[in-house]
């Protein structure tokens, strides 16, 4: 390409390419303009308006309502808050739940099939995706039944004589069953008598109900094979020539995991995290196959509050308001997580040992 | 990089071997971590697959079968009950022809539209591309549940909600699969299509010819994603139908789920409904298994 003027080069090889440009990109930018970009603006406006779901958004019976469905979910102190705190304490407690036991479920089967020397890796390796490609649907179906009061699940606990809960229908805190095991049935009066978002904080804490376990765990089934192939993927682009230099320096097994692999695995891990973030926030295939919120809300989440308001209660305003509270919450968190892990200086205390015999790492 | 970095563990790992001898390694030892290591993995193994042999049996008992002995591999006694209904009782075909059809447009579509504006991002010059890669990055960052509402309205709006054409024409295209076609195209040489160029050929001629067919790994990822993606997709047909005749699997078993979920009965023919709708996606994970998990593969042939 040599041309020798941006005339000549424009006239001549690239002659046209601004209009195929467009016409090549036009598909994409009408379809994600008009279901993506214009849908999301004028939800916007339902956020803000009293939009009752009968006529346009835009007609003349609709009016501007300002922050009014905000305000009803943070602080009206009616039931749409209620639910709404039901709904995100339930989901905060999936989500604390969910994305580190799926990161290091996925992380220690990636370690274990990524062995050299291996027999059946393929065999491993397609058992554990495979709960991955099904739909959430079919799985929820599945867990239904195992999950059942007399179901397999349960029956397998009997044997080893535990008494399995009632799952699904079971809307007792995990950690408040917990706490009264040891005959603690009431929380302090601090924790009862303050609220937050319209639920007080026993209530908070009480952690995630039983039915929502069932949730959870299902989630780390049907997750954790797509996050392996990530980490093996990662894990295979390693170069094995510093993992060498840590055993020839004496570094036992353990310490070559946490010291050399799972560093060099920070922008995998990264990944992993925030995909599972943005993941979990997002539950509501699950709860609308299965449980619709129930039993008593435990397993009402942000994404199926805003569905029902909307679709079911014919309040569109709060629950597109929902839809864009949730959608803050997810930047949020991903920005928040992303400062977390960022890339830090070592400080001098951690470095002061290579500091002080800069001979000691010998492989020069 | 992978082949210079095999050679190097081939060669040194005389000494590694010295080495482990020399730390007074055990064979024993060993030997008991390896049976620990398969033990683990066997186990693991177990609970990823039992529930679903669990699935397939149980959706060939009797429904008092599956209730009194949920974790029997095998049926008391055989009963195709459940498959039948579904199939000659139900909307369960409709609900299948409903996900087929979906799911062939909306892949025939992705594939097209995707290596499309993925080819002229990648390659093509002309101004407002770089605008336009930055909406892209915004949009593949907007969670698909805050969707739901939204996409109503606009397929409302339009007039179209309750058809085909609100159930396929807003997932023809996907941000991601842009992405992922935009960075196959950029790792490829341009020499061969400045050839062509040169030779006088359209671009789309150009493009439709010699880069599309050089495409076919990202391609293959494309159909596997979109084909996964659209015949698992819920959320988008709840909010875009909602008549019988245009629901799909997903829906349909939803459905299905919650509808009878008090009587806790009818589990076989949940299960086989289940069952059913994950042979499809099954059978495309068994064809491109290579694909999928390419990274493992490559590297284990030596």
């Amino acid at each position: 390409m040599s041309t020798p003027t941006r005339t000549a080069r424009r006239s001549g090889l690239r002659s046209g390419e601004a209009a195929s440009g467009w016409l090549f990109t036009a598909p994409m930018i009408i379809l994600l303009g008009m279901f993506l970009v214009i849908p999301v603006l004028m939800a916007l406006w339902v956020s803000f308006s009293d939009w009752n779901g009968r006529g346009s958004p835009f007609g003349g019976t609709v009016s501007f309502v300002g922050l009014d469905n905000y305000s009803a979910l943070v602080g009206g102190g009616g039931l749409a808050e209620q639910d709404f705190g039901t709904a995100l304490r339930n989901n905060a407690w999936y989500v604390l739940l969910v994305v580190p036991t799926q990161t290091m479920l996925s992380l220690l089967l990636a370690v274990l099939v990524n062995r050299q020397i291996l027999r059946g890796r393929g065999f491993f390796r397609t058992a554990f995706y495979f709960p991955s490609v099904t739909s959430s649907v079919a799985i929820t179906v599945l867990w239904l039944f195992l999950f059942s009061a007399s179901g397999a699940v349960n029956k397998l606990l009997a044997f080893i004589g535990i008494n399995g809960p009632n799952w699904f229908n079971d809307p007792s805190g995990v950690l408040h069953n917990f706490l009264g095991l040891f005959g603690v049935e009431t929380g302090p009066a601090a924790l009862t008598g303050n609220t937050f978002l319209g639920i007080s904080f026993w209530e908070w804490l009480a952690g995630p109900s039983v039915a929502m376990s069932a949730f959870i765990l299902m989630a780390v089934f049907t997750t954790s094979g797509t996050f392996m192939l990530l980490f093996i993927a990662a894990l295979q682009n390693l170069s094995g020539d510093v993992v060498e230099a840590a055993m020839m320096d004496g570094a036992n097994g353990w310490q070559r995991f946490w010291r050399v692999t799972l560093p060099q695995l920070r922008p995998t891990l990264f990944t992993v995290l925030t995909l599972g973030l943005i993941g979990a926030w997002q539950v509501f295939d699950q709860i609308y196959t299965g449980t619709q919120g129930g039993p008593g809300k435990t397993t009402l989440t942000p994404a199926y509050l805003s569905y029902q308001a909307a679709f079911t209660n014919q309040a569109w305003g709060q629950g597109a308001a929902i839809a864009f509270i949730l959608f803050v919450i997810i930047v949020a968190f991903t920005l928040f997580q992303r400062w977390l892990l960022a890339e830090r200086q070592v400080s001098e205390r951690r470095m002061r040992p290579y500091l002080q015999n800069p001979t000691s790492g010998g492989s020069k | 990089m992978s082949t210079t970095t095999r050679t190097r563990e081939r060669t040194v790992s005389p000494s590694r071997r010295l080495r482990a001898l020399s730390r007074e390694k055990l064979p024993n030892r060993a030997v008991a971590g390896k049976s620990l290591l398969y033990a683990i993995l066997i186990v693991l193994a177990m609970i990823y697959i039992a529930p679903f042999l669990i699935q397939v049996a149980t959706s060939f008992k009797t429904d008092g079968d599956a209730a009194s002995n949920p974790m029997s591999l095998l049926p008391q006694t055989w009963s195709t009950a459940a498959y039948e209904r579904l199939f000659l009782n139900s909307d369960f075909p409709v609900w299948f022809q409903n996900s087929a059809i979906v799911t062939v447009f909306v892949t025939l579509g992705r594939v097209f539209f995707n290596s499309l504006a993925g080819y002229a991002l990648a390659r093509l010059h002309f101004r407002g591309r770089n605008v336009i890669f930055a909406l892209l990055i915004a949009v593949m960052s907007v969670p698909g549940v805050v969707l739901l509402i939204p996409k109503f309205l606009v397929i409302n709006q339009l007039g179209i909600y309750d058809t085909y054409v609100a159930m396929i024409v807003p997932l023809l295209t996907d941000a991601a699969g842009v992405f992922i076609m935009k960075n196959f195209f950029e790792s490829i040489p341009a020499s061969v299509e400045e050839q062509a160029r040169i030779d006088g050929a359209g671009t789309f001629r150009v493009f439709w010819s010699i880069v599309l067919p050089m495409a076919r790994p990202a391609l293959v990822t494309i159909i596997i994603l979109s084909f996964q993606g659209s015949w698992n997709e819920l959320s988008h047909f709840i909010v875009a139908t909602q008549s019988p005749e245009l629901t799909t699997l997903t829906k349909g078993v939803a459905s299905l789920a919650s509808g009878q979920l008090s009587q806790g009965t009818q589990y076989p023919l949940k299960l086989a409904a289940a069952a059913i709708m994950t042979i499809p996606v099954a059978v495309m994970f068994f064809i491109f298994q290579k694909r999928i998990m390419n990274t493992t593969d490559g590297a284990v042939k030596e």
